[in-house]
């Protein structure tokens, strides 16, 4: 098959989503942002909701999302993300909104909006992004910084007597009533990209057909952050991320 | 709805600004209680306005959470309010500042306390300079209306949302625990309809409502340039839309002041009691005008300057330690001298204390 047959219509199984535009990404090579990026452009594309939906982007590495890709946003300040989408969605009731958060965003600074409006059961999506670092600010300790982990915050490792324990904060949103759907997944193996992927999807037409609200979380890579390769960065999330942060569906009322 | 004309109430200024909210046809507001300006939630809650109007109406977990739910609304382009008193005001700055940043429209309103700290849930207007030198972090300005009656409390409504959107930069009232605590006559507004979604789309054409598709290009409400000259570029334009405010919307009212010797200029709550000592002290024959700054920012400059080219003192009278002196002093510009007089802590000037401090301010003078 030559190039150009392969272009013809009907004949390609891959391509670039039309709302994933060709701005260069920021993003390091390994990181798992670009892979998440293109999922949701994907789901948005596959729903047919690009004329309905308000992302949210946070402060972190993510907070050039709105470059990428190509629907309405709104830029939050560090870790309110969640209210800012209770904004937008409680004035707009119509629209499918989500935001997309990174650890520190999410477990930190925004542990009170996060709580509240999964509380509320907000009609909304939480994309939440956890690799265990802040990236933006250069490798810093995040909640989600598991044990013995170095960062430059904790160059010797986090000491829980020191710096307190990883924060699993995915069960406790779980917990709460207002949540219908939340799930743990990965983008590292082209397995977890499928799952991730309908995770995603299913969270969307979740919080958009007024069921509550939704949480992803991806736990992710950071290879400039941990100082590896993109290939190692993969193993070591596998063998050490994963034993504090299992992936699979923690919740699933979005049938009941 | 039935329309209601010319309706007399009688209420307290925190309740008046929640009826008039509805009537304005806002969109949303979102508080979290704090004393002494709880009734504004309380009333909208009371009131029910999502079952009439469809206004939203939502007790954040924050007044930071609330101000972020009012930049989330704002930036959809609607018309969208909070409320709060002094110690939640600091906590709302930083949302305050991305607002202004991100050249949105909205209304903040501050019925204040005594500070600083935890301070007081008696009245003050210590955050004058808060409120008129931006605040938060960054260069902006917000329009700030200074109420002195219960009617005000209900008319800036209005006149915050309209020059808020007039200009898309956020407009706050700065009221405080006397005006917001204190029940008087008001007329309330005529009811106006909430815009449609169509003419929210067509009106506000930077609203990021959700259409990018049918658009044709997304919208994107954002606070970040990494690109120096870019930014600058950002902070000019807003500049320039403060030069254009200061230019058309300073607005001030005087008492007195043709035969004038002596002037008080006082904001708010204050300014009324000041009339007050301004007629005793005319009964004795002293002459003394009162200028009443309603905006505090853009702040009256060349009105005062221009009677302090034709008095023999002037006497600013704030429920704080002196911060509107300093504008005051600015706008004097050395022609005649500024003194202050001002109480702390929740007490609050009578009229008798208020033309002592003026008669033994003028006794010193000419010495």
């Amino acid at each position: 098959m030559t190039p150009e047959e392969i272009k013809q219509k009907g004949s390609i199984v891959a391509a670039k989503p039309r709302l994933l535009n060709d701005n260069h990404m920021h993003y390091c090579p390994g990181c798992s942002h670009g892979v998440v990026h293109r999922l949701i452009a994907e789901v948005i594309e596959e729903m047919q909701v690009e004329d309905n939906v308000i992302g949210v982007a946070p402060v972190g590495c993510a907070v050039f999302a709105y470059n990428y890709i190509d629907i309405d946003w709104i830029e939050a300040a560090h870790g309110r993300a969640p209210a800012v989408a209770t904004g937008a969605k409680r004035l707009n009731p119509s629209r499918m909104v989500f935001t997309y958060q990174g650890d520190g965003d999410l477990a930190a600074i925004g542990t009170a909006e996060t709580i509240h409006a999964a509380n509320r059961g907000e009609n909304i999506t939480i994309i939440f992004i956890n690799n265990g670092i802040y990236g933006m600010t250069g490798g810093q300790m995040a909640p989600t910084t598991l044990e013995g982990m170095k960062t430059s915050t904790t160059p010797y490792g986090r000491r829980a007597d020191l710096n307190g324990y990883p924060l699993n904060i995915t069960p406790l949103l779980a917990m709460l009533p207002g949540t219908c759907y939340v799930s743990r997944q990965s983008v590292h193996t082209a397995v977890a990209v499928r799952k991730a992927k309908a995770a995603i999807k299913k969270a969307f037409t979740s919080s958009l057909a007024g069921k509550g609200t939704s949480v992803i979380e991806i736990v992710s890579t950071c290879s400039s952050g941990w100082k590896m390769s993109p290939a190692k960065a993969n193993e070591w999330m596998e063998k050490n991320m994963f034993g504090h942060y299992p992936p699979g569906d923690l919740k699933d009322t979005t049938n009941d | 709805m039935e329309e209601e004309k010319n309706e007399v109430k009688l209420m307290k200024g925190n309740e008046a600004i929640a009826h008039a909210a509805i009537r304005y046809g806002v969109d949303g507001y979102f508080g979290y209680p704090i004393t002494p300006q709880s009734e504004i939630l309380e009333t909208l809650e009371e009131l029910m306005p999502w079952e009439t109007t469809g206004m939203v109406v939502l007790q954040a977990e924050s007044e930071i959470a609330a101000i972020n739910m009012v930049y989330g609304g704002a930036s959809t382009g609607k018309a969208v309010m909070t409320s709060s008193s002094s110690p939640g005001v600091s906590l709302k700055q930083e949302g305050i500042s991305y607002i202004a940043a991100g050249e949105l429209p909205a209304l903040i309103v501050n019925v204040m306390r005594g500070g600083p700290g935890l301070g007081t849930i008696h009245p003050s207007q210590s955050d004058y300079f808060q409120a008129t030198k931006g605040g938060g972090h960054g260069d902006y300005h917000l329009i700030v209306l200074a109420p002195s009656t219960v009617q005000e409390m209900a008319d800036f409504v209005a006149t915050g949302f309209d020059l808020a959107f007039k200009y898309r930069t956020p407009a706050m009232i700065l009221a405080d625990g006397i005006v917001g605590q204190m029940m008087e006559k008001v007329v309330l507004p005529p009811f106006r309809a909430r815009l449609t979604d169509e003419q929210i789309a067509q009106q506000r054409p930077w609203a990021v409502t959700g259409r990018a598709g049918s658009r044709g290009h997304k919208n994107v409400e954002t606070t970040l340039e990494l690109e120096d000259d870019k930014m600058e570029e950002i902070n000019h334009r807003l500049q320039a839309t403060y030069r254009e405010i200061e230019k058309n919307e300073t607005r001030f009212e005087t008492h007195y002041t043709d035969d004038a010797e002596y002037l008080i200029v006082a904001f708010g709550s204050i300014a009324r009691i000041c009339l007050k000592a301004i007629e005793d002290c005319r009964e004795t024959g002293l002459k003394v005008g009162l200028l009443r700054p309603i905006t505090l920012w853009p702040f009256p400059t060349e009105a005062i300057n221009e009677l302090a080219g034709r008095v023999k003192g002037i006497l600013t009278v704030e429920i704080n330690a002196g911060q509107m002196v300093q504008d005051v002093k600015l706008a004097a510009n050395g022609q005649s001298p500024v003194w202050h007089y001002g109480r702390m802590g929740g007490n609050v000037p009578n009229p008798t204390e208020v033309t002592e401090a003026l008669i033994s301010h003028i006794n010193q003078s000419k010495e």
